[in-house]
């Protein structure tokens, strides 16, 4: 097991640097492709030549990638030091360096908006695992029933409205029409009603969506459950059906929920790109919306750190969770 | 890479966002009582476009709310350069000399601030001298002086570290960049810079090596505000600059929210120009502008900061349940297309004639919005807020007249002229992330059709403006006949507006704005008398001239004067629309009915 | 039920109808029927037997018989967790200890289950919860009905697994049902069955997925065990020869009825169906060479939603043409007395039968 978790940490991190390099060539190459300096974006309108090269130099824009690269590593273990123009900064370990735009370092900016991120989508999580597997258990129980088929017909439309439109809708009905909700994101620490508040729609725009995928995988491997030899041998002890369901029945379907539970949860903290900006949430999605716009390489560069290792360790997370579920997976 | 076709995913993100718009017009109709002047409620239609809306409803204290899409690209005084950030910066910076608290044109002239006066202007125009008044303070309390300014304006040669602000002062007071800026400065004091004085705390010389008619309206930029060298935290400073104003940071999380509270350090008596009415001024961003126009609607904020007209959703729905609280003021800016002469056959002025001819004015301002949204059909190349502007009424090719609609015999003739008389292909390029561009960009490309242009569309990325149109060399490669822009004057005179567009000078080999690459005399000339004249009457002449120049030229085609639609919270009082802002409202003065 | 009540069997009716048992368990006149799309699904029509404490009853059939469902049948499993599909429709009596179950409370039936009654399955890989020690499934079986600590339970399991064999029982007792063998996992299950001491004891097919060596094994383990415990027990087979040393009735299924019934020596020495002589010329024995045997059953088992009429074994039966006016084909033929407590139902007379049997069929067996 230690011997497992070792050789996944090593490749989570050989995965971390190969992203990194991914993220700095697509950064560099393809404007040098498009015949584009992106130095001249930092400049004002009328800025000369000199500028635009005095620019350059202070982002680190003039090194070669592979010494960008060493410099961003070496940041983040043991901090650095940018000089540019009189200007000396230390920046302590930690650095994940300053925003091109803003000129914020960037690790307070992650440690800021991931918290509201992370509570986005494990708020989500609860709602829609909550419902979802609900309405799935349902399901299975009620085959073929009204509700069935009507839960069945909600699922498919959750699955397939985009989340730009039901986050769109949500806040034209709830926050501006019937004025239920404020709908304004606020800070935990500030209010818990009004985080509340700002949270329920995005969670619920959020959890809509997924709940109705794992209301339908939950259906289906709920149905095959059911008719498994150790379901019958579980009812002939004489135990009762909510034993049977809850416990004999649960644990099994629940197996592939959490696989993808896992996987979900990791991709939604680097990817509720379109929920944050549709509900302005402070997120890390927002902020790399905004980057990508800004060309602000080191918010780039954070934000896609901090979300490949939430992906990475949400998929580490689920294994070791999988051979805890089930004793016939072992880690070798 | 530069070139973007319209996905699937965005096409359904555009028929989704139709639903929503239809959904929220319906869903905004809540609080639809407006009664036009009323003491509570919304002034009434444009009743603060040029001109004051309740001036006298105005209390102290209260919060100020703003709301915004966009986040300014720097609060640093010497960084900033969107027109809403300089607005905004009179919060909690000050000038020498800045413009008049006053709607429309008169917001557009200067008045003394932190000087006792405008400028003793000596040695033919080469010598500006100020004295500083009494009782102005830093937030600190400590006081304001000469050094002070003179160390703020020093921050603009530094644009190896605060890059992005406008360069006029550098360019006008050492325009041979000998001065390293104040962080490489090796005098003690860091304040090496020849061509300021200040002899005594109270006094600020400034020696021109050229004289500039406009050198106090760069002066009135937020850039020549005064920094203390103690509290320069340098490429941080954006982040809590040191205020001189009437209101200091209190935080500031970038993209997120800003909050500015009263400066107590600051005196009433010091300052003739600022009212300070609020208490209290915050700003929180939005991500969708959608979101942004309901809140407004709704009064959970009083007011865009962005100042760049509501979305196409929200404006339907203001206009039709809140036209109250709406104005339609002309932004300054000018939307346009221009011809590189690099690229054949644009090197040809029938050719270029041909275009201006042949295109659909009135389908170019419908793609742009319409006469509300949109703007009145432009003319010619001199914004109406700009000193010297004719407006509609100088029309040298008939675009809002005769040749409204486009007039194809002419344009033919003029390819004729121009050795094309089967017409030719060429190339437009537009940003791909302003919609309404490429809308103008398509509308173009079906009327120049008619007359045997085939003009195919480039929509290349947006936010690498600069690097792709500002390289002639590159413009010249991809073969960009056409280009579809926008302008607004940094200051409003003819320089502010059109050196950079129109002087020789100005030709880069990046940066450049001078995308037609006029190279004519006759302008250059008229540019230098601009610079040397002290006289307001024969400035406005000069501008008048160039102008009449640049449209003989046939190197533009103006689309529309632009007007956008300007959303006025109903707790805002002592409301106005400034020229010295492109037609945005005027926030310093700002004030509220209710200190609530 | 409402089609049920067409055929004039007993549907619903209370207990009190018919006189109690006195047996320990009777079964009377069982119908399971399942409804599906293409029609009713007749797997059990009429069944009825009777079985006493210490004794065991061998039910034997091909798979498709109706043998399984009967015993799920009695276990009332046909009718627990049934969602949304067809309910199957089951009519008659089953009487265990004076009480009849299907009439019965279920909640009442429920608690019956695993401590009265009790059931070893077919494929103990399947049958055993793969998330679950064996430990915690017994201990499981045995907390449902005995209100005592986990540590206590425990101790029963490691003493279960001990009596039916499995080595290191303490040790055993937390593995996973995959990291034991299939002798030693079947072993389990039995164990996990005996824990509550049931009074019956059905056993689905249990040396079906062992081989040969195991197989012998398990039947002796069951037959001590009954011995011990003193239990009524069930076997289920579709290989008289598991049956032939266990059971001291054997019962032949076939087409969902009962086609013979008797005392074991009986049905082995004196069977009176052809379809038994079908079975044991089928039946591998070491003292007789394979290449000899006389009477496979040919063709393939019935349709049960289509049960041919007469006797449903008629397409396959050697001798259909036997009994005049071709009644195999029109009437089915009643389980009639053919000796002492043996019953068979053919139409054949007596001596027909006794003739082919003692002259074609037991000299080649």
């Amino acid at each position: 097991m230690l011997a497992y978790l070792i050789r996944r940490l090593f490749a989570a991190v050989v995965m971390l640097v190969v992203i990194i390099l991914v993220v700095f060539s697509i950064f560099f190459l393809v404007p040098k492709w498009a015949g584009v300096d992106i130095a001249t974006s930092f400049v004002g309108k009328q800025a000369d030549p000199a500028a635009v090269q005095a620019v350059r130099e202070k982002l680190g824009l003039g090194d070669p990638i592979y010494i960008q690269v060493w410099d961003f590593f070496k940041g983040i273990f043991a901090g650095r030091t940018y000089a540019a123009g009189g200007d000396v900064t230390h920046c302590a370990a930690p650095c994940f360096g300053y925003s091109f735009r803003s000129e914020q370092a960037v690790w307070p900016v992650l440690t800021d908006r991931f918290p509201v991120t992370l509570g986005l989508a494990l708020g989500a999580a609860v709602l829609w695992l909550v419902f979802g597997v609900a309405a799935g258990v349902l399901s299975a129980l009620k085959r073929g029933s009204l509700w069935d088929r009507s839960a069945m017909v909600v699922a498919l439309a959750g699955v397939s409205l985009p989340i730009y439109f039901t986050g769109l809708l949500s806040l034209a009905i709830f926050a501006f029409g019937l004025k239920w909700i404020d709908a304004q994101y606020v800070p935990l620490g500030q209010s818990f009603t009004g985080w509340l508040g700002g949270m329920i729609l995005p969670w619920v725009t959020l959890a809509f969506l997924y709940a109705a995928m794992y209301a339908r995988i939950t259906r289906a491997t709920m149905l095959e459950v059911l008719g498994e030899d150790y379901i019958r041998t579980a009812r002939a002890k004489g135990l009762r059906e909510q034993t049977v369901i809850g416990k004999h029945a649960m644990r099994s379907t629940m197996t592939p929920i959490l696989t993808m539970l896992g996987m979900d949860l990791g991709a939604l903290i680097g990817g509720a790109i379109l929920t944050e900006t549709t509900f302005s949430l402070p997120g890390l999605g927002q902020a790399v919306l905004n980057a990508i716009r800004n060309q602000d390489l080191p918010i780039i560069l954070g934000v896609t750190l901090i979300t490949s290792l939430a992906v990475l360790l949400a998929n580490l997370v689920v294994d070791v969770l999988y051979a805890v579920i089930d004793p016939r997976v072992r880690l070798a | 890479m530069t070139t973007q076709r319209t996905s699937g995913r965005r096409k359904q993100a555009m028929a989704a966002a139709a639903v929503v718009a239809a959904l929220l017009t319906t869903a905004a109709c809540g609080g639809g009582k407006d009664s036009d002047g009323s003491k509570n409620g919304a002034a009434g239609f444009d009743a603060a476009n040029n001109k004051v809306a309740q001036a006298s409803l105005a209390k102290k204290g209260g919060t100020l709310r703003f709301g915004g899409a966009q986040d300014a690209d720097s609060w640093d005084t010497t960084r900033g350069y969107y027109g809403f950030a300089w607005n905004f910066m009179r919060y909690y910076s000050r000038q020498l000399v800045t413009n008049k608290t006053e709607p429309g044109k008169e917001g557009a002239k200067l008045t003394p601030d932190l000087a006792t006066g405008l400028a003793k202007v000596s040695d033919g125009g080469k010598t500006y001298t100020y004295t500083l008044r009494d009782g102005i303070t830093w937030e600190d309390g400590k006081p304001i002086t000469s050094k002070d300014i003179k160390y703020g304006i020093e921050r603009v040669w530094a644009q190896d570290v605060l890059s992005g602000g406008p360069t006029y002062l550098k360019d006008f007071l050492d325009p041979d960049g000998k001065y390293q800026g104040p962080y490489k400065d090796k005098a003690a004091d860091h304040l090496g810079l020849k061509a300021i004085d200040t002899p005594d705390d109270k006094t600020i010389v400034f020696h021109l090596p050229k004289a500039n008619a406009d050198f106090e309206e760069v002066l009135a930029l937020t850039s020549a505000s005064p920094v203390r060298q103690d509290q320069d935290t340098k490429s941080k400073y954006s982040l809590h600059p040191f205020s001189s104003g009437p209101y200091k940071f209190e935080s500031y999380n970038p993209g997120k929210d800003l909050t500015l509270v009263r400066n107590t350090n600051w005196k009433q008596s010091s300052d003739p120009v600022r009212k300070a009415y609020p208490d209290k001024i915050t700003i929180k961003f939005f991500s969708n502008a959608n979101d942004l126009d309901q809140r407004l609607i709704n009064g959970d904020i009083d007011l865009d900061i962005n100042q760049t007209g509501m979305s196409p959703q929200g404006r339907t729905a203001a206009l039709k349940q809140h036209k109250a609280n709406l104005d339609n003021p002309v932004s300054g800016y000018i939307r346009y297309a221009v011809f590189p002469q690099s690229v054949k056959p644009f090197d040809n002025i029938h050719c270029r004639n041909a275009v201006i001819y042949g295109a659909d004015h009135v389908s170019l301002q419908t793609a742009r919005g319409g006469p509300v949204a949109g703007g009145d059909i432009g003319t010619n190349m001199l914004p109406p807020s700009v000193p010297g502007s004719e407006g509609q009424k100088y029309d040298p090719f008939e675009l809002a007249g005769a040749n409204k609609t486009g007039n194809a015999a002419k344009a033919k003739e003029e390819l004729k002229a121009c050795g094309q008389p089967n017409g030719f292909k060429t190339t437009i390029a537009v940003r791909n992330n302003k919609p309404v561009e490429v809308a103008t960009a398509q509308s173009l490309q079906a009327s120049l059709k008619k007359i045997g242009i085939t003009a195919d569309i480039d929509q290349y990325d947006g936010s690498q403006t600069t690097g792709i149109i500002g390289s002639p060399s590159n413009v010249k490669k991809k073969g960009y006949g056409v280009i579809i822009m926008g302008w607004g004057p940094d200051f409003p005179t003819v320089q502010g507006f059109g050196l950079p567009l129109w002087d020789s000078k100005y030709i880069l080999q990046s940066g450049n704005n001078n995308y037609a690459l006029i190279k004519d005399k006759a302008i250059d000339g008229l540019f230098n008398d601009y610079v040397n004249t002290l006289d307001e009457a024969k400035k406005t002449q000069i501008a008048t001239q160039i102008n009449h120049k640049v449209m003989e030229g046939g190197y533009y085609l103006p689309f529309v004067f632009e007007k956008f639609i300007n959303w006025r919270g109903d707790r805002l009082a002592n409301v106005y629309t400034t020229d010295a802002y492109s037609g945005q409202y005027d926030f310093v003065n700002l004030g509220l009915k209710s200190a609530k | 039920m409402t089609e049920l009540s067409k055929s004039g069997a007993a549907v619903g009716e209370p207990a009190t109808a018919s006189p109690a048992s006195t047996a320990f368990l009777e079964v009377r006149d069982l119908k399971v029927h399942f409804p599906t799309d293409d029609g009713l699904v007749k797997s059990v029509d009429g069944l009825s037997f009777q079985l006493e404490k210490g004794k065991t009853l061998g039910i034997v059939g091909e798979s498709g018989s109706g043998k399984s469902v009967t015993s799920l049948g009695i276990l009332g499993l046909h009718t627990a967790g049934q969602y949304g599909k067809r309910k199957a429709q089951i009519s008659g009596e089953i009487w265990l200890n004076g009480t009849e179950l299907l009439s019965a409370d279920p909640d009442h039936v429920r608690k019956l289950r695993g401590r009265d009654m009790a059931m070893i399955f077919q494929d103990p890989l399947s049958a055993l919860h793969p998330y679950y020690t064996i430990g915690q499934q017994i201990v499981e079986a045995y907390r449902i009905h005995h209100n005592v600590d986990k540590k206590t339970a425990r101790k029963r399991a490691i003493e279960m697994l001990d009596r039916v064999g499995i080595p290191q029982p303490d040790k055993r007792v937390d593995s996973y049902p995959h990291e034991f063998s299939g002798g030693m996992r079947q072993r389990a299950m039995i164990a996990m069955a005996l824990v509550n001491n049931p009074e019956l004891l059905i056993a689905d097919e249990p040396t079906t997925a062992l081989d040969v060596t195991v197989q012998a094994q398990i039947l002796d383990l069951i037959r001590d065990l009954q011995k011990e415990f003193g239990s009524a027990v069930i076997v289920i087979t579709h290989d008289l020869g598991v049956v032939a040393e266990l059971a001291d009735d054997i019962l032949v299924m076939y087409g969902g009825r009962c086609v013979e019934r008797g005392p074991a020596e009986k049905v082995f020495y004196e069977p009176r169906h052809p379809y038994t002589w079908g079975l044991l010329g089928s039946m591998p024995r070491l003292d007789r060479e394979q290449q000899e045997r006389l009477i496979p059953v040919k063709g393939s088992p019935p349709s049960l939603i289509n049960v041919p009429s007469g006797c449903a074994f008629n397409p396959r039966c050697p001798y259909a043409d036997v009994p005049k006016d071709n009644v195999t084909r029109t009437v089915r033929p009643e389980l009639t007395e053919v000796g002492s407590r043996h019953w068979a139902a053919c139409h054949m007379t007596q001596e027909q039968r006794e003739r082919i049997w003692t002259e074609e069929i037991a000299p080649k067996l």
